[in-house]
C-alpha cells in the first residue's frame, strides 16, 4: 500500500493550496483520483493521504499524526513555536502578508499620530504583532476568524494584516496595500522523530518532490 | 464539581500510578545495577545559583519570591541543580560520579499546545568521565533500560552540539551570520539555513556542506560523509563512541545524526535524543557538557541524558498494544 508515498502518511492541506498540492503528488505517481472526486472523505489510507485545514497541518505533523506534511509559510510562521522541520520550499501557492488600510482614509497614520496607537484586524496575530513591534509602532491587534476585509470598513479597526495572492479582495473591498510584510509560499514540513526514523523514506521523497518542482 | 487545575498538570489515579511506578523501578534497578545511585535536589532553588549554570534555563518556567525577597525558581531540569549538588558536596570523594535521578520538572508552554507543564523526568549523570568512554556508557545505558522496560523499537540519535558551530567558524563565515544560522537549525527550519548560506556567496563544496550537514542521519555511514577537515574532531569522537556501542551490543540502535541540535545551551560536545515510533516528541535526550559542573567551581567532565517517564509510558503501551494485535 502507497508505495508511491514510501508508506509515509502525508498531511494534505485543502484550500488555496489544495489543487496543487494534489497535482504535485499526482507527478510523484500517488493515486489522488479518490481525493479529487470525494470531496466530504478526509482520510485516504490506501494513498497515504489525510487532508485538513492548512492550519491543522502542523499541529498533526508535529505530534506525529502525520509523517510529513504540506502548508503555507504564512501558516508556519504564525505557529512558529512547532517542533517541525521545514524541509523544502515548494515554489507554488505564492502569496504576500501585506498591512492595508480603506482606501483615502489614512487611518493608521492618524491613529498612530493622534492616539499612539494603530488598531489592526488579522488572522494572523503573532505575525501581525511581530510586524509592528518590528517596526517601532505600538498595535492594538484584534483576531478575527473570518473575512478580515470588512473589519476596517465597519470601523473595528484602522487596518489589516493579511494574506494576498492577487488583490481583488483587496481593491473590490476598497483597501489598498501599504506595506508589504513577507512573500508566502508552499512549504514541506516533517515531524522530527519520522525525520529521524524514517529518514531513507523522507528523503527520497524529497528528491523526488525536488525534480517534480524543478524550475 | 469539577474544580480546576492548571492547564498542563495533571492527577494521577491508581491504575496509571501502578503502571507508572512499575516503570520507575524497572529504570531504578537498571540504573542502580549499573552503579547510578539515586540522588533528590530540592524542587525550588535560588535563581542566581541555577543562572551560573545556564542563563536561560533558569530564567525560563516559574519564579516566585520567598519571605526574604530572594527570587526562587521552580527547577526546568535536573543536570543544573546536579551540576551544584557535584561542585558543593563531592570535594572528598574521587570522580567520576554516576546519579540517577527521578522527580518533576516545570516549564512554560504555549496555550492549547497539549504540553505538559509539571513533568516526571528521569535521567542519568555521569560526571568526571571524558569522551567518548563517558557519551558511550550513558547512550548504552539508556538504550539498554528502555528495553529492560519493555520497548522493543527505541532508537537513539547522537549527534554533536558543537559540529555546526566549529563548521561555521572555520569556514570563516562572518560572525553576526552565524548566530542567525544556528537558530534556523535549532529551529528545524532547513529552508531558511539553505536561503541564509545561498547569500554567503561561498565556494560551492563549503555552500554544499552547510546545507547537506543537517540532513546527515543514519548508520555508520553517515561518519563516512561527515568527514570533511573543519569537523573531523567531532565526527572522530562519534566513530569512537560507535565502536564502544558495538562493543556493548547496542550500536544497530544508533541514528547518528550530523544535524542533531539540542535547544540547552550548555551541551559542548555528544548530544543525544531518544525516539520511539509510536510517539511523535522525542521520549528525552542529553549530551556532554564539560563545562557545566566548572561554571559552579569544579572542572569535570560530564555527560547525561534524561527521559520523560509520561511519553515512555505512552510508548509502553503502545507497544503491548501492537504486540497484542
Amino acid at each position: 500500500v502507497n508505495a508511491a508515498a514510501n508508506g509515509l502518511k502525508i498531511a494534505v492541506p485543502r484550500g488555496a493550496l489544495f489543487e496543487e498540492t494534489l497535482d504535485l503528488l499526482d507527478t510523484l505517481g500517488i493515486d489522488t483520483a479518490e481525493v479529487r472526486s470525494n470531496d466530504r472523505k478526509l482520510v485516504f489510507p490506501e494513498a497515504g493521504l489525510v487532508t485538513m485545514r492548512p492550519s491543522d497541518v502542523p499541529t498533526y505533523v508535529e505530534h506525529g499524526a502525520a509523517d510529513i506534511g504540506i502548508t503555507g509559510k504564512d501558516v508556519l510562521l504564525e505557529q512558529v513555536r512547532r517542533e517541525v522541520y521545514e524541509l523544502l520550499d515548494l515554489g507554488y501557492g505564492l502569496c504576500r502578508m501585506i498591512v492595508a488600510e480603506r482606501e483615502g482614509s489614512n487611518a493608521m497614520a492618524e491613529s498612530l499620530r493622534r492616539l499612539g496607537a494603530v488598531r489592526v484586524a488579522t488572522k494572523y496575530p503573532r505575525i501581525a504583532a511581530a510586524h509592528f513591534a518590528d517596526t517601532g509602532r505600538q498595535a492594538e491587534i484584534v483576531e478575527v476568524k473570518g473575512s478580515v476585509e470588512i473589519a476596517p470598513l465597519t470601523g473595528l479597526v484602522d487596518g489589516i494584516v493579511d494574506l494576498t495572492a492577487t488583490g481583488t479582495t483587496l481593491s473590490e473591498n476598497h483597501l489598498v496595500e501599504l506595506e508589504e510584510i513577507c512573500e508566502c509560499t508552499a512549504r514541506l514540513i516533517a515531524n522530527p522523530v519520522a525525520h529521524k526514523l524514517k529518514a531513507a523514506e523522507i528523503d527520497d521523497l524529497i528528491e523526488r518532490i525536488r525534480e517534480a518542482v524543478a524550475p | 464539581m469539577i474544580h480546576p487545575i492548571p492547564p498542563g498538570t495533571r492527577d494521577v489515579l491508581p491504575d496509571e500510578m501502578r503502571e507508572l511506578r512499575a516503570l520507575t523501578e524497572t529504570l531504578r534497578a537498571r540504573f542502580e545495577a549499573e552503579g547510578y545511585g539515586e540522588i533528590s535536589t530540592p524542587t525550588m532553588e535560588y535563581e542566581e545559583v541555577l543562572r551560573r549554570g545556564d542563563e536561560r534555563v533558569a530564567g525560563a518556567g516559574y519564579r516566585l519570591f520567598d519571605e526574604h525577597g530572594q527570587v526562587l525558581v521552580l527547577r526546568s531540569d535536573m543536570t543544573i541543580p546536579i551540576a551544584r549538588v557535584v561542585a558543593s558536596r563531592y570535594d572528598h570523594v574521587e570522580p567520576p560520579y554516576r546519579l540517577c535521578y527521578f522527580g518533576n520538572s516545570y516549564r512554560e508552554v504555549s496555550r492549547g499546545s497539549g504540553q505538559a507543564r509539571e513533568f516526571l523526568q528521569t535521567g542519568i549523570e555521569l560526571i568526571g568521565l571524558p569522551e567518548p568512554q563517558g557519551d558511550a556508557e550513558v547512550a548504552a545505558l539508556v538504550i539498554e533500560a528502555l528495553s529492560d522496560a519493555g520497548l522493543k523499537r527505541h532508537r537513539l540519535g547522537l549527534g554533536d552540539g558543537s559540529l555546526y558551530r566549529t563548521l561555521l567558524a572555520e569556514l570563516e563565515v562572518a560572525e553576526d551570520e552565524r548566530m542567525p544560522l544556528l537558530e534556523a537549525l535549532s529551529r528545524r527550519d532547513l529552508v531558511e539555513v539553505g536561503t541564509r548560506v545561498e547569500r554567503l556567496g561561498l565556494a560551492s563544496s563549503a555552500s554544499d556542506l552547510l546545507t547537506t550537514l543537517p540532513t546527515l542521519r543514519g548508520g555508520p555511514e553517515v561518519l563516512e560523509l561527515g568527514r570533511h577537515e573543519p569537523v573531523s574532531p567531532a565526527v572522530e569522537n562519534l566513530r569512537a563512541c560507535h565502536e564502544l556501542l558495538a562493543e556493548r551490543g547496542v550500536a544497530d540502535r544508533v541514528i547518528f545524526d550530523l544535524g542533531l541540535v539540542r535547544d540547552l545551551g550548555y551541551y559542548t560536545g555528544a548530544v543525544f535524543e531518544v525516539y520511539d515510533p509510536a510517539v511523535g516528541f522525542a521520549l528525552g535526550g542529553g549530551g556532554r557538557y564539560d563545562d557545566l559542573v566548572g561554571s559552579f567551581g569544579r572542572d569535570l567532565p560530564a555527560c547525561g541524558m534524561t527521559l520523560d517517564v509520561q511519553r515512555v509510558h505512552v510508548a509502553l503501551t503502545a507497544e503491548e498494544r501492537e504486540g497484542a494485535a
